[in-house]
C-alpha cells in the first residue's frame, strides 16, 4: 500500500537525515585523511561521494513510498540496495576522477578503495531501507487502527440511535394518552389497546439482538403498531399488508422494516389529513425478498422533501454496513404517493444464521 | 360562558379534554378541529377566550397557527413529547399540560387560565413561538395569509424580504405576501447561512442572487435571477461577502 509520504515529509527525520549525513562526511574524511589523503581532496571526495549517496538514499526512500512488495519483500530489498548500491559505485567510480582532475595517485587510491566504499554505501542503503519499511508499516497500522476506532464510533451512535428511535417517545405518550381517554368511557378498548402496545413493544425489545426474524412474525409486529395507529387517529387510517405464500420461509434482519413503516406513518399519517391508506405488500423471486410499503403524503406540505429527505438515510447505511449494496432501497413518487421498495437477499445463508 | 376551541389531530385526545371540561359548566366547547387550518377557520369564528392546542399536527404546527392570529385567545398546549418547546414553554411562563395528563394537572392549569380569561389580559405569544421555533432548527418555511387562504412558503422559494412599517413584504416569483413580524425576527429565525440582511430593510436570500453591481457612493445593488434588484448598504456588503466567502 502506497503511503502518500516519505518519511522525509517529517522534520525530525530531516534533522536526523542531515545529521547522518555530516556524520558520514566526517567519517569517510577521517579515513581518508589516514591514508595519507591531503586534506582539500579528501574533504572534497567525502562531500561529494556523500551527496550522491544522499540522493541514492533519497532516490530509495521514493521508490520504497510507491512500491512496497509484500511477499519476499527483503529478498526485494536485498536485490534493491545491491543494485543502486552499484549505481552509485560506478557513478562515484567515473564522476569523482572527472571532478579531482584526472590526478593519477588520487585515481589509484580510488580504484583501491572501491570495495569498501561500496560495502558501506550497501549498508548505508540496507539500514535506510529497514527503517523507511518499518516507518511505512508503522504509518499503515496508524491509519487502520484510526480506521477501526472510527468503524467503532459509527456502529455506537447507530446503536444508540436505534435505542433511541426503539423509545419513540412521541408514539408512546401519545397512546398512553389514548388509553387514559378510553378508560374513562370505553374500558374494554383502553385495556385492548395496552396489549397491543405491551405486544409492541415487547417486539420491539426483543430484536435487541442481531439474529434474524421470520418475515411473517415482523409483520405481525409491525401490525400491533399499525393497529395502536388505528385506534388513535380513529377511522383514518386503513392498512393493507399481503405476504406471498412465497415468502412463507423468507428472513430480515432486525428493525429493517419498522423504520419503513414508521416513516410511512409519520408523512401519510401524522402529515395528512383525511382518510388514508398505508399498503405493506411482500413478494419472493429469485432469492430476493421485496417489501414494498405505499403511503400517501401532503404535497403541500412535504412536496420538497421527496427523494431525499424521507428520514431513510440511516436505513440506507444500515442495508449498506449489511450487505454492502446500495441499490437496495428505492423510494418514488406518483400521485401524491410515496414508495419505498425494499430488497433483502435471501440467499445468503451465512447472513441468516450466521448473525 | 367562556368559550373554547380544541384544536389536537387525534380524537381521542380531545375526547380527555371534553371529559375533564364537563366538570366546569361555564366552558363550552364551541368546535373541535383536527389540524390548523381548520382552527384557523374556527377561532375567526367563534372567537373563542380559550384555546387548547395540540403542536405536532398535519399543515401547520401549533406554533405556526397562533403565528397567524393576531389576537390569540388564552391557549393551553398540549404535547407528548417535545423538548425543545418544553423549555421555551418553561422560559415564557405558559401554561402547557403534557400528554397523558391527570385531571389535577388539568384543573390547575384551568384555574390559571379562567384567572387570565377573567382579568381579560392579553398574552403576548410572539416570544414564546420565537424562542421554541429557534430552539429546533432554523425556519424551513413560513406560514402567511393570502386573501382568505393560509400560505406555506418554503423557505428555499423566498427572492428576499423587505421591511414595511410593522409589517415585512415577502417576496417570491408568485407575488409578494404580507406578514405581521418584524425583519429581525425573520433574520434570527431563518438560517443565517442562506439569509443575509444586507440592509436595513431587506433580508436577502443568497442563493438568488445572479449579481452585485456597485451602486452610488458605498453602496451596491443585489441582481436577483428574476432580475429584481434589492439595494445592499455597505456594512451588508460586507456581512453578505462573509456568507459567500468572497
Amino acid at each position: 500500500m502506497a503511503v502518500n509520504k516519505t518519511p522525509l515529509y517529517e522534520s525530525r527525520n530531516k534533522w536526523i537525515f542531515s545529521l547522518a549525513f555530516v556524520v558520514c562526511v566526517v567519517l569517510q574524511f577521517s579515513i581518508l585523511r589516514d591514508w595519507g589523503m591531503p586534506w582539500p581532496i579528501a574533504l572534497e571526495d567525502a562531500a561529494f561521494s556523500n551527496i550522491l549517496l544522499g540522493l541514492a538514499c533519497w532516490l530509495l526512500l521514493n521508490t520504497l513510498q510507491y512500491y512496497q512488495p509484500t511477499k519476499s519483500r527483503f529478498v526485494f530489498l536485498l536485490g534493491w540496495c545491491l543494485a543502486i548500491a552499484a549505481i552509485w559505485a560506478a557513478l562515484v567510480r567515473v564522476l569523482l576522477p572527472l571532478v579531482m582532475g584526472f590526478d593519477d595517485y588520487y585515481t589509484s587510491l580510488l580504484s583501491k578503495s572501491m570495495t569498501i566504499r561500496f560495502d558501506f554505501a550497501f549498508l548505508v542503503f540496507g539500514c535506510v531501507a529497514l527503517t523507511s519499511l518499518l516507518w511505512y508499516t508503522n504509518i499503515e497500522q496508524q491509519e487502520k487502527e484510526k480506521r477501526r476506532i472510527a468503524n467503532e464510533k459509527a456502529a455506537r451512535e447507530a446503536e444508540l440511535y436505534n435505542l433511541r428511535q426503539q423509545l419513540q417517545p412521541h408514539f408512546l405518550f401519545n397512546s398512553l394518552n389514548s388509553i387514559s381517554a378510553l378508560a374513562g368511557t370505553r374500558p374494554e378498548e383502553a385495556r385492548k389497546m395496552i396489549h397491543q402496545l405491551s405486544e409492541f413493544l415487547r417486539g420491539t425489545i426483543r430484536k435487541e439482538d442481531d439474529s434474524w426474524v421470520k418475515l411473517s412474525d415482523e409483520l405481525t409486529h409491525l401490525d400491533f403498531y399499525l393497529e395502536i395507529e388505528k385506534v388513535r387517529f380513529g377511522h383514518r387510517l386503513t392498512t393493507t399488508i399481503n405476504m406471498d405464500a412465497a415468502c412463507r420461509d423468507a428472513m430480515v434482519p432486525p428493525m429493517i422494516l419498522q423504520p419503513l413503516v414508521e416513516n410511512a406513518i409519520k408523512f401519510g399519517l401524522y402529515d395528512t389529513v383525511g382518510a388514508i391508506n398505508i399498503s405493506i405488500q411482500a413478494s419472493c423471486d429469485n432469492n430476493e425478498l421485496i417489501v414494498e410499503v405505499e403511503n400517501p403524503f401532503d404535497p403541500e406540505t412535504s412536496s420538497r422533501k421527496t427523494g431525499t429527505g424521507f428520514g431513510l438515510s440511516s436505513l440506507q447505511r444500515r442495508l449498506y454496513l449489511l450487505f454492502a449494496r446500495t441499490d437496495l432501497l428505492v423510494t418514488s413518487v406518483a400521485d401524491s404517493r410515496f414508495r419505498t421498495e425494499l430488497k433483502i437477499p435471501q440467499h445468503d445463508q451465512s447472513n441468516i444464521s450466521g448473525r | 360562558m367562556i368559550k373554547a376551541i380544541l384544536v389536537d389531530d387525534e380524537p381521542l385526545a380531545r375526547l380527555i379534554i371534553k371529559e375533564y371540561l364537563v366538570a366546569y359548566p361555564q366552558i363550552e366547547v364551541a368546535e373541535e378541529c383536527n389540524d390548523g387550518f381548520e382552527g384557523l377557520k374556527a377561532i375567526s369564528k367563534h372567537q373563542p377566550q380559550l384555546l387548547f392546542l395540540d403542536i405536532q399536527m398535519p399543515k401547520i404546527t401549533g406554533f405556526e397557527m397562533l403565528e397567524l392570529i393576531d389576537n390569540p385567545p388564552a391557549t393551553i398546549f398540549t404535547t407528548a413529547f417535545d423538548e425543545y418547546a418544553m423549555k421555551a414553554f418553561d422560559s415564557n411562563a405558559v401554561d402547557y399540560l403534557l400528554k397523558p395528563f391527570s385531571k389535577e394537572r388539568f384543573d390547575k392549569a384551568i384555574q390559571k387560565v379562567l384567572q387570565q380569561v377573567s382579568s381579560a389580559a392579553a398574552t403576548d405569544y410572539k416570544p414564546l413561538i420565537k424562542s421554541a421555533g429557534k430552539a429546533v432548527q432554523p425556519f424551513q418555511r413560513v406560514v402567511v395569509r393570502s386573501g382568505g387562504k393560509i400560505r406555506i412558503i418554503p423557505a428555499t422559494d423566498i427572492l428576499f424580504m423587505e421591511a414595511a412599517d410593522d409589517y415585512v413584504k415577502i417576496y417570491t416569483n408568485d407575488g409578494s405576501f404580507l406578514k405581521n413580524n418584524t425583519l429581525s425576527y425573520f433574520e434570527s429565525m431563518l438560517s443565517e447561512m442562506q439569509f443575509v440582511r444586507v440592509h436595513r430593510s431587506y433580508l436577502l436570500n443568497v442563493s438568488m442572487i445572479t449579481r452585485i453591481d456597485p451602486y452610488e457612493k458605498d453602496g451596491h445593488l443585489a441582481i436577483l435571477s428574476g432580475g429584481e434588484r434589492v439595494p445592499v448598504s455597505k456594512s451588508g456588503y460586507t456581512k453578505l461577502k462573509a456568507t459567500l466567502g468572497i
